[in-house]
């Protein structure tokens, strides 16, 4: 289809041509007559007409054509004919009875090009806002001064703010080869404000040479050109700026969930989880269960499920992480290596048990309607929603977490053994119980980060092998203990590793934001920000 | 006169123990692999041979791993990619010693010519030189551990941050070895060797030559150990364990004795790679993924950290259970793996050999 | 003014403690203590020296000079800047501002542990810290003053002058019997014993000792008072210690005393002049 679009575009720019601009009555029965009777040349000449006239009350006659249900009734009558009954096109009646000698209308490539762009030059006055939307955009990509009628007459009627924008995008692109020279100036001024990268494209071809001369003999048209093309070049940086901030934004936004469990499992109580990862699988399986559970039972909560998955995934990791304390790392506190071999060691286990449950292929995890798609703030800026929801969660997250710290019982207590275990006993803080539920706590936090990486990557039994040292790094760059420095490390590295792979590729910028925080250590030891004084060491 | 656990375990009858595996290892296996004709109850076949020869160089590995964790205490989750870049050194001349025998009759490895490479990048220059190759073996993995080492050291990164620094590292090169553009051939790495030194590589008596060799390495790696964990430096070393700041204070600069146990350990590392990928015929950077690096740690822990021997006992221990487990019960295997780590870390600490140790000394107090 | 510079003009070569691959790591630079310049008679001076953790100032602005072969007593309720005091002097915390000599030429803040350790400081933690897997005698043997660089570790004998050496000092701190026993199996006041003599092996020139006689029984205790004052003069000796009967023990023979508070000297002079300081009176007693 694509290779007829410029045939096709230049048709309906003809048509536009020929078309009367002020017209806005029923079809002319003679028109509609040469649709169902007239030769090829003039059933083209037709189309055209009625698509200039861009009335609305000829679509279901166009609409005939193309589907086949239009007929010649001796060459004399159009007749619609839907297998059942019989209308004459012309005056909307309804035939007694559907007559014997009705015959079909023979159309050629032409005509069937002529009645698309009739169809489309309708469409921008349907009253569906949608069907508008999409027909200005098709005509947006090669407009031609031939559709100014037709874009003068809808702009006149359009109320949408979105679309009018598009239709003087479209208007001024028209305009670029308009007779008066104020005209195109303008048209070049509303291009060049545009920021969209294919107005810059039109706006350069303006700047196109043959022979060593410029196509385009208007000095001033030139300038005014270029000037166009550097502000759309700067609006494109911008977006490309913000586009990578965005990025970069999105995967802090994913490191930063993914490390906050751990800022409390290693970062508050010392421990050194290598299981974290896969504390993040299993709340990523467990909105996997969920959803299946959702889609066979209660298929109506589908758009749903996510929201019921989240405190689902952040039960179920939870409760591992309970287990893994009171079962095994309850003994090991103090031994910070002993720590890290054991929790491997269930690391394994918990890959091998989804691997058993789950099989050891990637399942599906599906977003909602609401998550999928993604909002188009720029030309080239596109923000989709579930990175959106995303960066929403993580904050609303740090938010919780922070206020279960610093507001809660729970949260003085977890400080408090912190920062002297043995003081905290003495004044009568249950040691053991707190840390149990911290652990707890840190554990359904991977919960919540692996039911919100289910919504933009896949889920299978390694998922959490390719988080936990990304985590890791985020907790010691950010500082052990530091609840704001893992938020700041976790979007600077997001943001750095995303600059980086603009130059560098993804593989590379892994390699060399590693290469950054062994380097940063070297510096501060203590991360971003440091715990200084005495106890330092100890 | 200092009777420690070390020199107790290297006494009169650790000598004889040593002399009779050198004696097993050096004469009686080749004997009877090569000598005895198959089908004889005494035979060893080619299978046993690259079995125990490949459990050797973990054995090799898991000494090393011991000299930095057991007895300097740091442990690294960083040693495969030692051991992966020794075993892609010995990988490059046996890549070049292909010839023009590959799939493509190229003068260039087959995976180049797949890439539509016309030339060898840099690096790869010399290694059709045996010698060269194996000088790139100690020299490229001791010169990253010296430099890694000494900007993580003189920074004082100990404990879990050095652990985790050495994961991330690891993971950092497996990622680059992974990518085609590196020149190590991507995901598949090295295979289809053809020969070493103008020997047929499959030939069973090349087999019983590398055999032999790794386990005179063993043998000789397992000296070098004892003579550095008795000698001063050695309890330096412990002393560093201990109490590093009291170290300081004493007059020691602990960088250059970390460094240099670090270093060591890297190329002894280095080495059993380089032994390793012509006995099992393959390389490719999945040797050097994290989770390699931990279990050999769990080796050293499971045999005994600080004892030398124990580490060796534990390397062939889990192995040989790992060779059994992913034929007998693959799916299993991960399981158990999982419950040795934990279990060896809440309730044998100290190992198998240092349980019997202290199993031992009980004993002689109450004598 | 410092140490490295001082050794060039000189022309002396450097210490043995430096070796091949000690160099390429690039960090020993060797003081030597031979040339330990106590000509002025002090060895140790402190001078306008601040260190602030976040902004809390644990020493501020403290001035201090210690004469040689003194023995020091320094008093001070919790958190007045001892310890850190300690810290700065034998480097393991840097000054944010100030200056702290040893003897008249060597910059301690230019210096790290190890070097502070090898010019002639050793230190006494406030919590005893051996080498709890080694024993007793290897704990000794390994802080003997020698080439401390990893080649001579490598291939060091014991000499039987060095052998004698050890037993005489396990013979002084009475742990002849526990020789070759883990030190991790000592008594508290043991390991402060042993520390004391760790130090000792060091033959440093001035021993920093931060609350030695805790944990020590009443005897103990007693002992270490008499053997601090047999070793003042040949050594010098800075002692922080909480225990005020201790203090009056080893301040007897014109020992000076200093009180420190919130980092800064409060008062100083004989241990009667200290305790009828006003305000020493004051910052112990509540106001």
């Amino acid at each position: 289809m694509t290779f007829m679009r410029p045939a096709f575009l230049a048709l309906l720019a003809l048509a536009f041509c020929v078309s009367s601009p002020t017209s806005f009555a029923k079809p002319a029965p003679e028109l509609v007559l040469q649709l169902a009777t007239g030769d090829n040349d003039a059933k083209v000449a037709a189309l055209y007409a009625i698509a200039g006239s861009a009335d609305p009350e000829a679509l279901p006659i166009l609409e005939a054509l193309r589907d086949d249900t239009l007929k010649s009734l001796g060459g004399k009558q159009a007749i619609i004919y839907d297998g059942e009954t019989a209308i004459d096109a012309i005056t909307g009646a309804k035939l007694a009875k559907v007559p014997d000698e009705l015959e079909d209308v023979i159309s050629n490539n032409r005509v069937t090009l002529a009645l698309e762009g009739a169809l489309a030059a309708l469409d921008l006055i349907s009253p569906d806002k949608a069907t508008r939307l999409a027909a200005v955009k098709r005509l947006q990509d090669s407009a031609n001064p031939a559709i100014l009628p037709l874009l003068d007459k809808a702009l006149s009627v359009e109320t949408d703010a979105q679309i009018i924008k598009l239709l003087r995008l479209t208007q001024a692109a028209a305009q670029l080869q308009h007779a008066d020279k104020t005209v195109r100036l303008a048209a070049i001024a509303t291009l060049g404000a545009s920021g969209e990268p294919n107005a810059k494209q039109l706006l350069a071809a303006l700047l196109d040479k043959e022979d060593g001369k410029f196509k385009e003999t208007d000095e001033s048209i030139r300038v005014a050109a270029q000037h166009g093309i550097n502000a759309i070049n700067s609006h494109l940086k911008l977006g490309e700026a913000l586009g990578g901030l965005f990025t970069g934004i999105s995967l802090g936004s994913i490191l930063l969930l993914a490390a906050l469990g751990l800022a409390i499992t290693y970062g508050l109580m010392g421990v050194i989880n290598m299981a974290h990862g896969e504390l993040i699988m299993v709340g990523a399986y467990a909105t996997f269960a969920v959803q299946n559970l959702i889609h066979t039972h209660a298929p109506g909560l589908f758009e749903f499920y996510p929201l019921i998955a989240i405190p689902v995934a952040f039960c179920a990791s939870a409760l591992i992480g309970v287990l893994m304390e009171r079962l095994v790392i309850r003994f090991l506190y103090g031994r910070p290596l002993e720590t890290l071999l054991a929790t491997w060691g269930i690391s394994l286990i918990l890959i091998q048990l989804v691997r058993t449950l789950f099989g050891a292929q990637n399942v599906m995890v599906e977003n909602p309607a609401w998550l999928s798609g993604g909002i188009q703030v720029m030309g080239n800026l596109i923000l989709p929603y579930n990175r959106l929801a995303i960066i929403a969660f993580a904050v609303m997250v740090v938010a919780g977490m922070g206020l279960i710290l610093t507001r809660t019982r729970l949260g003085l207590f977890v400080r408090a053994v912190t920062q002297n275990r043995q003081m905290a006993s003495c004044v009568g803080v249950a040691t053991p119980r707190v840390d149990t539920i911290a652990f707890g706590l840190g554990s359904g936090i991977a919960g919540l980060a692996g039911c919100a990486l289910s919504q933009i990557g896949n889920v299978g039994p390694e998922l959490g092998q390719s988080y936990i040292i990304d985590s890791f790094m985020v907790v010691v760059l950010g500082g052990v203990g530091q609840l704001a420095g893992t938020v700041y490390a976790a979007l600077g590295l997001g943001i750095l590793n995303k600059l980086l792979e603009g130059f560098a590729g993804a593989v590379l910028a892994k390699i060399a934001v590693l290469v950054f925080i062994i380097v940063f250590i070297q510096k501060r030891p203590q991360g971003l920000f440091a715990m200084k004084g005495r106890f330092v060491d100890n | 006169m200092n009777k420690t656990l070390t020199s107790r375990l290297f006494g009169p009858k650790a000598w004889i123990a040593l002399s009779a595996f050198a004696l097993l290892a050096l004469v009686i296996v080749p004997i009877l692999n090569l000598a005895v004709p198959e089908g004889n109850a005494l035979h060893i076949s080619t299978y046993w041979v690259t079995l125990i020869g490949k459990i050797m160089c973990y054995a090799i590995v898991a000494l090393a791993m011991d000299l930095v964790w057991g007895y300097t205490g740091i442990l690294s989750l960083g040693h495969s990619i030692f051991f992966a870049l020794g075993g892609y050194g010995m990988g490059m001349y046996l890549m070049r010693a292909i010839g023009r025998e590959g799939n493509y009759q190229s003068d260039l490895p087959d995976f180049m010519v797949f890439l539509n490479w016309k030339s060898l990048p840099w690096y790869w220059q010399g290694t059709e030189h045996f010698l060269y190759a194996m000088l790139l073996v100690v020299l490229v993995p001791g010169l990253l551990a010296f430099i890694f080492g000494y900007f993580a050291f003189r920074s004082r990164i100990k404990g879990v941050y050095f652990s985790i620094i050495t994961q991330a590292m690891t993971y950092a090169a497996m990622l680059l070895f992974f990518r085609n553009e590196t020149g190590f051939g991507g995901n598949n790495g090295f295979t289809d060797f053809k020969r070493i030194l103008g020997f047929p590589i499959t030939a069973p008596e090349t087999r019983i030559v590398l055999f032999s060799l790794t386990a005179a390495a063993l043998i000789g790696f397992l000296l070098l150990g004892r003579f550095i964990v008795t000698s001063k430096l050695g309890r330096v070393l412990a002393a560093i364990r201990d109490a590093e700041s009291r170290v300081m204070f004493s007059g020691y600069n602990p960088l250059p004795y970390k460094l240099f146990i670090w270093t060591l350990s890297a190329v002894i590392c280095a080495i059993a790679g380089a032994l390793y990928v012509p006995q099992v015929g393959i390389i490719n950077p999945g040797e050097m993924s994290p989770a390699n690096s931990i279990e050999i740690a769990i080796w050293t822990a499971v045999g005994g950290r600080g004892t030398l021997i124990g580490p060796l006992i534990g390397a062939g221990l889990i192995n040989g259970v790992k060779s059994w487990f992913t034929v007998a019960f693959p799916e299993y295997w991960l399981y158990f793996l999982g419950l040795i780590f934990i279990l060896v870390t809440l309730w044998l600490p100290r190992g198998v050999v240092g349980q019997i140790q202290s199993y031992f000394s009980k004993q002689e107090k109450r004598a | 003014m410092n140490a490295a510079v001082t050794d060039k003009k000189a022309g002396l070569p450097i210490s043995g403690a430096e070796s091949a691959f000690d160099r390429a790591v690039g960090l020993e630079r060797p003081v030597d203590i031979t040339r330990l310049d106590t000509s002025h008679k002090v060895i140790l001076y402190l001078e306008a020296i601040t260190v602030s953790f976040d902004g809390f100032k644990a020493i501020n602005n403290l001035n201090l000079t210690i004469d040689r072969g003194e023995l020091r007593s320094i008093i001070g309720p919790n958190g007045a800047g001892k310890t850190t005091m300690m810290d700065v002097i034998t480097g393991k915390t840097r000054p944010s501002a100030g200056t702290a000599f040893f003897g008249q030429t060597i910059d301690l803040t230019k210096l790290n542990e190890a070097q502070i350790a090898h010019a002639g400081i050793g230190r006494k933690f406030q919590k005893p810290t051996v080498f709890e897997e080694l024993t007793v005698f290897e704990n000794l043997e390994l802080a003997m003053k020698t080439d401390k660089g990893i080649w001579s570790s490598l291939f060091f004998k014991l000499s039987d002058e060095a052998r004698s050496k050890i037993e005489q000092k396990l013979e002084l701190i009475r742990l002849k019997e526990q020789a070759h026993r883990p030190a991790g199996l000592l008594s508290h006041g043991q390991k402060q014993w042993l520390e004391i003599g760790m130090l000792l092996m060091q033959e440093p020139l001035l021993l920093l000792l931060d609350e030695p006689a805790a944990g020590m029984t009443d005897e103990e205790t007693e002992r270490s008072g008499e053997l601090f004052l047999e070793l003042a003069g040949d050594y010098t000796l800075v002692v922080v210690e909480h225990d005020m009967d201790f203090i009056k023990q080893i301040s007897a023979r014109n020992g000076r005393v200093t009180c420190l508070h919130e980092g800064s000297v409060l008062a100083e002079g004989s241990l009667e002049q200290v305790q009828n300081d006003e305000r020493v009176i004051e910052v112990y007693l509540g106001r």
